[in-house]
């Protein structure tokens, strides 16, 4: 288990500092960060100066040394638009991201999984069926277009939420709802095949034939071991989540790190932009391998083994 | 044995119908496939045929007939879905922005099939340490926010069709590459991929004439869910103004242009988020399908 | 003569498919005593599994089970409750299954998935379950039978995992057990160990056991009554002796020359086959199953088949003796 753990610690290090590399040369891609950063009316001279002034001068390499160990102390540079620290800017906006990606999970989690589980005990049946289209509609469903859809029926026509902003918890109602559904088919799909899988297991024959009650056979029996699987999706899913915040963020006016990351790419503002692609795939990266260790906690098999 | 009759019966049951009637009887007894497929190529009749099917031309500003709602809501027949904001008809937009979807879909899917495939191929093949390269560059590509990254490129390359197309297809490889590495990994262990090394086939042979065509419906499912991903994707970079430049009809693009008149006309919003919606679910549909008919044992 | 522990009068099992109903098993009858062992055999697919389930109740969704009479100790099995049945499996019917790899849950300890067999059914401590669980996982002839009760499955060999299964079927001390190929899986010096444990376990306790294999050598051994199955149907029953030594029908004798007798079957002689296959049993089944792959098969063998019954012993056949003495058979 300990060899495990630190074998997946190495490669997670691993790729994070490639991920890092990959969104340092970002910088670079538009061919002269200078020109980029002086505007489009700014003479030879006044790029040479910016070029001098932020060290585009030197070699890549040695740039990318420098933002990296600045970078590893929690300092990301000045942000090209606000005059600020990156740091600070996006410390102060990662609060509603997080929020809204905690809860878009937990609400994928509990549609997905009892619709999975109730469609994985009745193949074919009502619900089986309400649960394949639900799934089959949300991985087709822009998530731009639903969010402005449930603003149209419930913020204008109905008046039930507010449309846009973060002042209080309903205002997190909707974003939450779309950010969940994005994650939701996925879930529910792995859960209902894991349990389809696991109740024709013959563990579970035994289980019935001990005398254990329905109840005790699908929860204790059943979903105890279908279960394992869906953990990692789900933290897999919420990484992919918080990548995704920026669509649901911009359609509510949620300003959290998702908005700042629009604003910042429109604005050009490309240390901002470096640093949260960089924060983005760190949390992704945290939380898969926090996964693969819950799993392999839960599972005896790689426990034990 | 005396029995003859019953023999007779016992040979039509072990000899049964052939493959081909087999799969021809699932094919057309999939609703999900035959209605998903029927859209797909409906939708890429109507954008191979967008200049003769769409009344007007879609970048024809119109400042005298401004925001005329679609037939069903008291509009005329002159303009079936209504005018947007600049006064060019919504039909023909929509018909030209199947056009973008598809070829962005199709092209995107190709590029990022060709990486995908190549590399799953390799690493599931070779194994060690092409294996290890691979399955780390997934990891690394899977940790990058897609949306992020795609919305920065195209923000720093300028977002026209060619960057979106290019962009996307170099980002969505990872399935393929995924479900590529494992498909191979099984094929691999076959034993007619050892007869093929045994009589001395050369490596390049084996991938394609033994390797490929056992992977191919795997392939395809894929082509299909990653087509519907990037259509999606292109979609959302749009509407968020840094995908496809105005005034291409893009689909995204339109429902990002009516947002602002959401309130009073919604349906500027509605149909072509609901035409996405159409599209994607079919591509899904025709995947979903696509996977049961060719490998019914595997279905989830 | 006491009641029969289990007595089962024209079980019949129907399974629904694409292409009509497959009647997998047809009219079958048997009855058991405590303390008695019946052993069922027959080839792959004969429905001898799905019956042992059919008792159990553990049949899947799709299954119709019918019977005129399937009694388990006074109780008629096809009309009780769920929650009746449940409160007989386990605790007075135990089954022990085919595949001890996979039969065990793979998320719990060998430990917690013994004592629930235990707690289901008695209001005692976990501590005296955990006793029990101990005391059977000796008995079955586990070594550091305490420490075992920490370990998951995958830690256990085959072997071991199906000695687990039979102390878990063994907790409420059942009066039948069912055991269905409990060997097959096994290594073959395994399985010899783990058939003498469950027959002397069967006998020092007094249970009724239902052993089903496709092994004649196990049969000869172990069964008090012996009941041959064939295509779904029970074509020879009867006490051990009597099949052994006067076996009535075709398929019976069938089974006995495919296996090597020591001390009867000379050295360097040819083992007997049975040509053919099994027919389909989709839609109407008639006459003898068997007249397919029988040598004696007549035009008769179409229509309905007696039964042929000489005390404990039975058998279906056309002929009243089965063709017992027939020459044909030992050239075929």
């Amino acid at each position: 288990m300990l060899q495990f753990i630190l074998k997946r610690l190495g490669l997670a290090v691993l790729v994070a500092f490639t991920v890092s590399f990959i969104s340092f040369s970002l910088l670079f891609l538009s061919g002269d960060p200078a020109a980029a950063l002086a505007g489009e009316t700014a003479s030879g001279e006044d790029i040479e100066a910016v070029r001098r002034l932020y060290g585009f001068d030197r070699p890549m390499l040695v740039q990318y040394a420098e933002w990296l160990t600045a970078a590893l102390r929690g300092d990301f540079g000045e942000s090209y638009y606000f005059r600020l620290p990156v740091s600070s800017l996006i410390a102060e906006r990662l609060s509603v991201t997080m929020t809204l990606g905690v809860c878009g999970i937990t609400f994928a989690l509990l549609t997905a999984v009892p619709l999975g589980v109730v469609a994985a005990i009745r193949p074919n049946s009502l619900v089986d069926r309400i649960a394949l289209f639900v799934s089959v509609a949300g991985q087709a469903m822009p998530s731009f277009w639903f969010g402005l859809i449930l603003i149209v029926v419930f913020a204008i026509q109905l008046g039930w939420l507010p449309p846009s902003g973060t002042a209080s918890w309903e205002h997190f109602i909707m974003p939450t709802i779309v950010l969940g559904y994005y994650a939701m088919p996925a879930i529910m799909r792995l859960t209902r095949a894991g349990m389809l899988d696991v109740l024709s297991s013959d563990y579970i024959r035994t289980a019935r034939a001990k005398g254990a009650n329905e109840r005790r056979v699908l929860f204790r029996h059943a979903l105890r071991n279908a279960i394992i699987p869906v953990v990692s999706l789900a933290a897999v899913q919420m990484g992919f989540m918080l990548g995704g915040s920026i669509v649901v963020e911009s359609i509510f006016a949620l300003h959290g790190a998702g908005y700042l990351a629009w604003e910042s790419i429109a604005r050009n503002d490309l240390p901002t932009v470096q640093a949260l692609i960089l924060i983005f795939s760190m949390f992704y990266i945290v939380f898969t391998f926090l996964a693969d260790v819950l799993n392999a906690w839960l599972d005896p098999r790689m426990r034990t083994g | 044995m005396a029995d003859v009759t019953s023999h007779d019966r016992l040979l039509d049951e072990i000899t049964g119908p052939t493959p081909g009637q087999m799969l021809r009887k699932r094919v057309f007894g999939h609703q999900g496939l035959l209605i998903g497929l029927a859209v797909v190529v409906l939708l890429t009749l109507v954008a191979i045929f967008a200049p003769l099917l769409a009344p007007h031309d879609p970048y024809a500003q119109s400042l005298m007939t401004r925001m005329e709602p679609p037939v069903f809501m008291g509009g005329t027949w002159e303009h079936p879905l209504g005018t947007d904001h600049l006064g060019r008809d919504y039909l023909s937009r929509l018909i030209y922005g199947a056009r973008v979807s598809l070829l962005i879909g199709a092209v995107a899917a190709l590029i990022s099939g060709l990486i995908g495939t190549a590399m799953g191929v390799a690493a599931g093949y070779f194994g060690g340490k092409v294996d290890a390269v691979v399955t780390f560059l997934i990891n690394v590509r899977l940790a990058m926010p897609v949306v992020l990254v795609a919305l920065a490129v195209v923000a720093i390359l300028g977002g026209s069709l060619e960057v979106v197309i290019v962009v996307l297809g170099l980002l969505l490889w990872d399935r393929f590459a995924v479900v590529m590495r494992a498909s191979t990994m099984q094929v691999r262990r076959r034993e007619y991929v050892a007869a093929a090394q045994v009589i001395g086939a050369s490596t390049p042979r084996i991938l394609l004439s033994e390797i490929m065509p056992n992977i191919a419906n795997n392939l395809i499912v894929v082509v299909t869910l990653e087509m519907a991903h990037a259509i999606l994707l292109e979609a959302a970079l749009s509407f968020l103004g840094l995908g496809v430049q105005p005034p291409t009809p893009s689909w995204g693009l339109m429902v990002s242009e009516g947002k602002n008149m959401m309130l009073f006309e919604p349906w500027l919003v509605l149909i072509p988020g609901a035409v996405l919606f159409v599209l994607v679910l079919a591509i899904n549909l025709m995947g979903d399908g696509l996977r049961d008919v060719t490998a019914p044992e595997n279905r989830s | 003569m006491s009641e029969p522990l289990l007595d089962v009068r024209n079980l019949t099992l129907d399974i629904p498919t694409g292409s009509g109903t497959l009647h997998a098993v047809r009219g079958i009858d048997f009855d058991l005593k405590r303390g008695e062992t019946l052993c069922i055999v027959g080839e792959s697919g004969s429905g001898k599994s799905l019956t042992s389930l059919a008792l159990m109740g553990l049949l899947g969704k799709g299954i119709k089970r019918s019977a005129d009479r399937m009694t388990f100790d006074g109780t008629e099995l096809t009309t009780a409750s769920t929650r009746r049945m449940r409160a007989l499996r386990g605790d007075r019917m135990a089954m022990i299954f085919q595949e001890p790899m996979t039969s065990l849950n793979p998320a719990y300890t060998i430990g917690d998935q013994l004592v629930e067999a235990l707690l289901l059914h008695r209001k005692v401590s976990r501590q005296a379950a955990r006793a029990r669980a101990v005391e059977l996982l000796e008995k079955v002839g586990i070594t550091a039978a305490e420490s075992r009760l920490s370990q998951y499955p995958h830690q256990l060999s085959g072997g071991l995992r199906q000695r687990v299964m039979i102390a878990m079927a063994l907790m409420c001390e059942p009066e039948l057990i069912i055991a269905d190929e409990p060997t097959t899986a096994l290594d073959v010096t395994i399985q010899a160990q783990i058939l003498r444990l469950l027959y002397d376990l069967g006998r020092e306790m007094n249970m009724a056991m239902i052993l089903i294999t496709h092994d004649l050598g196990v049969v000869a051994r172990v069964a008090d009554k012996v009941a041959v199955m064939y295509a779904g149907e029970l074509v020879e029953t009867g006490p051990v002796g009597d099949i052994f030594n006067a076996p009535s029908h075709p398929y019976t004798r069938g089974l006995l020359r495919c296996i090597p007798l020591p001390g009867k079957t000379a050295r360097g002689s040819q083992l007997g086959t049975i040509p053919g296959i099994v027919p389909s049993l989709v839609g109407e089944v008639e006459g003898c199953v068997f007249r397919t792959r029988c040598p004696h098969a007549v035009m008769e063998c179409r229509g309905a088949i007696p039964k042929r019954q000489d005390g404990e012993h039975a058998f279906r056949c056309i002929f009243p003796d089965g063709k017992r003495h027939s020459e044909k058979e030992l050239t075929a």
